[in-house]
């Protein structure tokens, strides 16, 4: 052997005879693995792909997805769809089980609960997304700059989420909805975004410090890069991943508290509709009617499981360190 | 996915038997399948024996496979700092191992065999040490309270695997001497599992290497050293950097490791091989292992022939000599 | 370790500080206590005027909170704006309540959550396993006060059926004399397991899912393949090295879940009209009183940072690497 022999680097072979069957269609393996064994084309994917071919393989999201916006559709067309509207009194039909006529039943009033339940989820509908993006958009802001800066702003966010852990949500809520009087929907969604942001901020926070060390955003800069446009550029877009799955919970935990507020009389005034308000004049109209009870909770039970599973279908989706693509 | 596929070989009483390989060789999986180590789903042992003292531990039922770990075999595993369980004191979780298996033991007569391990392998303070918990241990002491641990009940077969490649480099000659150390107390057969040449030079008697879950060469540790038969050991040999001569650059060997899961047919090693250089042999017919230069020396490869009279760059191997 | 549980309690005064006064001026500025009064046409301005400076409510927000601490450490939370109506004794009698009833909440939902956690993991991917995430994932969904109000509807329903009363819909005790001794404990189960059942649902469901994926984490950890291979018996390695491991993180999932546990409160005992904590908020919120709402919040708050403290503790003591701080 020469020295000449012994330092050449092994041949690149073509692709050895037979070996075409052996590599699995769809395995995403390290792509220059493959191009050195075999000299195979490989087809760049962008995330974007695998992400949504991830969720879309996620039958449980994406059957969720599909029902909430049934559901949601059903709430905002409630005008259109509903039977009755949600005043409507039956003298004729007083506390009725359900029937064909009323298919989730009257209360005492003969009020058709089947219409006033999909009323009641055009406000839980706006309730919840009007939250999700005003905490979103607030949690966004402060959690970055907390993250991005440090400091001052990172120390109150920090003392202002241990206070939240400290005294119970609820209450704090209570007090503070109590007081500022009689409820719309658009003031119930500024005061539970107020009260909810910080989960999104610690989220975005955590993403934003350890982005900051990376080795991009020290190249961004040494570029000449300012602040902002290192935010913008290459913090934020690395962060939506967590971030839509937090929205997307922040929404569901909004409904959910709505419908707490508005059960214990503290939440959306009435006549507005409010799933939470019919679930407490079911229980004052008597337990023997169970129907009253039932269906609103069954709703609101609904909306929030699609919700959750929703999120964790994009969390699998959009989480950068999976790569195997679940059936 | 096969990580391991037709290995065999055996191992005598007292002697050092080095694997050599890269990570994901198989060298580890070999073993820990043996001792029963790795869980059945997902893993699946598909064929073969593994005698030990006449019996086939791959048939033996589980119960008697857990009589036989941690007593007549025995394992030192990679890294210290996540192998023992941190809420026990270090005393308690060697004492553990010798009631285990000779449980008539009352408690602080294994306490106090515990102390006399941790003594043995070199620990100071040892009465002090047992009562702490493994977080007070440093790295070194750690990797030697493990190995008391494997020692304590006189196994007659030792396995360790990598037991330096956590450490830093100069503990690493520290628990050499405990390796060295253990093995004279005990007389147990040790199956060094390692990648770390300079360790299979100091303590083995013979060696295999392993590569892509085959065995590529096998032979006593002079002959590996003086004159490997296999490119890929060739190629380790060569890799390593050498303090004398004038050579300026390291050799590596180019390319990667195959993917387990697709694997190439014919030799595994063809496509990174100097040796090959395309041959259509070594791309389409998977070479057998075979003696080459006598009879207790094994190949796997089509041409080792050609290999004749080319020495090993390696410093003189050590310690193994009798 | 002394030393460490001293250190926590000197941290823990400056914060319980700090939170008095934002609990005071937090609920001071969201409302004005005599609003309902000032609504009223028949209360002239000046008796309104007379009715805040004998209140002290004109004076600044600084002087204001001197004067509830005071009141609070000295006079024991004083009384109620409208009424003096002492508070600490309403208060203490319904801490005992409430506190009943969040500790067997508690205690039954770890038992519950660690047992079907740790069934799970060890037989993962069984049926029970899914049948375990499924309920779980449905708890998650189910807001406490409708599985309240489920609850109730079901125990009506059985009544009317079957004219057996197995649990009370309402209530603390039974109004006709619930008896002394054994018989009190009984009757005080049957009114408290309605309402025990709906708050320990979220709960156990959460402690399953984490004992689940921390003992799936313990048993693929190297120190479990170390005592398997130092030939332990299986049992052993999942009692003495897997469990006990696994558990040390729970003990600060539960101490997070507290705080939420009064939340919890609060609604199921609205529900089910039982004379405790929630109940008293509830009320006290309607009043518009801002006094017991404010000595609510420091108790609460209190209770927390205590049993956080305690939990910082415990985790000490099962985790030797936490104790020397």
């Amino acid at each position: 052997m020469t020295e000449q022999q012994f330092h050449e680097p092994s041949p690149l072979a073509v692709a050895p005879p037979g070996s075409e069957g052996l590599i699995e269609p769809g395995l995403p393996a390290d792509p220059s693995e493959l191009t050195y064994a075999y000299g195979l084309e490989i087809e760049a994917r962008s995330q974007w792909d695998y992400a949504r071919r991830r969720f879309f393989r996620h039958r449980l999201a994406l059957g969720s997805l599909i029902l909430l916006l049934a559901i949601f559709g059903c709430g905002l067309f409630a005008n259109f769809i509903a039977p009755y509207t949600y005043q409507q009194i039956n003298l004729n039909a007083l506390s009725q089980k359900p029937s064909s006529k009323h298919i989730f039943g009257t209360d005492s009033a003969g009020r058709d609960s089947f219409s006033r339940v999909l009323y009641g989820i055009r406000t839980s509908a706006r309730v919840g997304v009007l939250v999700g993006v005003l905490s979103t958009l607030i949690g966004t802001i402060i959690g970055g700059l907390a993250g991005f800066y440090g400091g001052w702003i990172d120390n109150l966010l920090m003392r202002l989420t241990d206070l939240f852990l400290t005294l119970p949500l609820l209450a704090v809520l209570l007090v503070a909805a109590k007081y500022l009087g009689h409820s719309t929907p658009l003031k119930l969604a500024l005061l539970l975004a107020a009260l909810i942001w910080t989960q999104i901020a610690r989220v975005v926070r955590g993403s934003f410090l350890s982005l900051r060390e990376k080795e991009y955003v020290e190249a961004a800069r040494a570029a000449g890069a300012g602040d902002l446009r290192i935010m913008l550029r290459h913090m934020i877009p690395n962060t939506v991943g967590p971030i839509v799955v937090s929205a997307t919970l922040t929404i569901g935990t909004a409904i959910l508290l709505e419908a707490v507020l508005s059960f214990l009389g503290f939440g959306i005034e009435p006549p507005t509709p409010a799933l939470g308000a019919l679930l407490s004049e079911g229980q004052d109209q008597g337990l023997d009617k169970w129907w009253l009870v039932t269906f609103p909770g069954v709703v609101i039970v609904v909306i929030v499981l699609c919700i959750n599973f929703i999120g964790d279908g994009l969390r699998d989706a959009l989480d950068p360190t999976q790569r195997r693509v679940r059936a | 996915m096969q990580a391991v596929d037709g290995i065999t070989y055996d191992v005598f009483p007292g002697e050092t038997l080095g694997i050599v390989g890269e990570s994901g060789s198989g060298k580890s999986v070999s073993t820990m399948s043996l001792l029963g180590l790795i869980p059945q789903p997902p893993g699946r042992i598909v064929r073969g024996e593994a005698l030990f003292q006449g019996k086939d531990l791959l048939k033996v039922s589980k119960k008697q496979l857990r009589q036989i770990r941690g007593k007549d075999l025995a394992m030192v595993f990679q890294d210290p700092m996540t192998s023992l369980n941190p809420v026990l004191k270090v005393g308690y979780q060697i004492a553990e191992a010798i009631r285990a298996h000779h449980p008539e033991t009352k408690e602080n007569a294994a306490e106090r065999r515990a102390v006399e391990l941790l003594k043995l392998v070199g620990v100071p303070n040892p009465d002090r040490r047992a009562s702490q918990y493994p977080h007070e241990f440093s790295g070194g002491m750690r990797q030697r309270a493990m190995i008391a641990m494997a020692i304590a009940n006189e196994p007659s077969v030792l396995i360790a695997d990598e037991p330096t490649t956590a450490l830093d480099v100069t503990i690493q000659a520290q628990i050499l001497e405990v390796l060295k150390k253990a093995q004279e107390e005990t007389h147990a057969a040790t199956i060094l599992i390692t990648h770390d040449l300079g360790l299979i030079a100091e303590l083995a008697d013979r060696v295999i290497v392993m590569y892509a879950g085959k065995i590529v060469e096998l032979g006593d540790v002079n002959t590996i050293f003086r004159s490997p038969r296999h490119p890929y050991t060739v190629g380790l040999m060569d890799s390593l950097p050498r303090l004398e001569g004038g050579e300026e650059w390291l050799r590596p060997i180019p390319g990667q490791p195959p993917s387990l899961i697709s694997r190439p047919p014919g030799c595994p090693f063809h496509p990174r091989c100097f040796l090959s250089q395309g041959r259509v042999r070594c791309r389409e017919e998977e070479p057998e292992l075979r003696p080459v230069d006598g009879s207790v020396h094994l190949t796997a490869c089509h041409f080792a022939e050609e290999l004749e009279g080319r020495a090993g760059h390696f410093v003189e191997p050590v310690g193994a000599e009798a | 370790m002394l030393t460490f549980i001293i250190r926590r309690i000197l941290y823990s005064i400056p914060v319980l500080v700090a939170t008095s006064f934002l609990i005071f001026t937090f609920v001071s500025i969201t409302g004005d206590p005599l609003g309902r009064l000032r609504a009223r046409p028949d209360i002239t301005a000046q008796q309104i005027q007379s009715i805040a400076h004998s209140k002290n409510l004109d004076k600044p927000v600084i002087i204001r909170y001197g004067y509830w601490v005071r009141d609070a450490v000295t006079k024991q939370f004083g009384t109620t704006l409208f009424g003096n109506r002492k508070i600490w004794p309403d208060l203490k009698r319904v801490i005992g309540h409430t506190l009943q009833f969040i500790l067997s909440a508690i205690i039954i939902s770890v038992l519950l959550g660690v047992a079907i956690g740790v069934y799970s993991a060890l037989r993962q991917y069984s049926l029970f396993d899914y049948a375990a995430t499924t309920i779980s994932f449905i708890g998650f969904a189910t807001p406490v006060f409708w599985l309240a109000l489920m609850l109730q509807v079901l125990m009506v329903q059985i009544f009317l059926k079957w004219h057996v009363r197995i649990f009370y819909t309402s209530g603390l005790s039974s109004p006709t004399g619930a008896g002394h001794g054994f018989h009190f404990l009984i009757d005080r189960i049957q009114h408290l397991a309605l309402p025990v059942i709906a708050l320990c649902a979220l709960s156990t469901a959460v402690y399953s899912r984490f004992m689940r994926a921390s003992m799936l984490e313990v048993l693929n950890s190297d120190y479990v393949r170390t005592a398997r291979a130092k030939g332990l018996v299986e049992r052993r390695v999942i009692m003495r090295h897997a469990f006990r491991n696994a558990l040390i993180p729970l003990v600060t999932v539960v101490a997070i879940d507290f705080g939420g546990l009064f939340a919890g409160a609060i609604v199921t005992e609205t529900i089910f009209t039982l004379d405790g904590m929630g109940y008293y908020f509830i009320n006290s919120l309607f009043a518009s009183d801002p006094y017991p709402v404010m000595a609510w919040l420091m108790v609460v708050a209190t209770m927390v940072i205590l049993f956080n403290l305690i939990a910082d503790i415990l985790y000490g003591v099962f985790d030797p690497r936490i104790r020397y701080d």
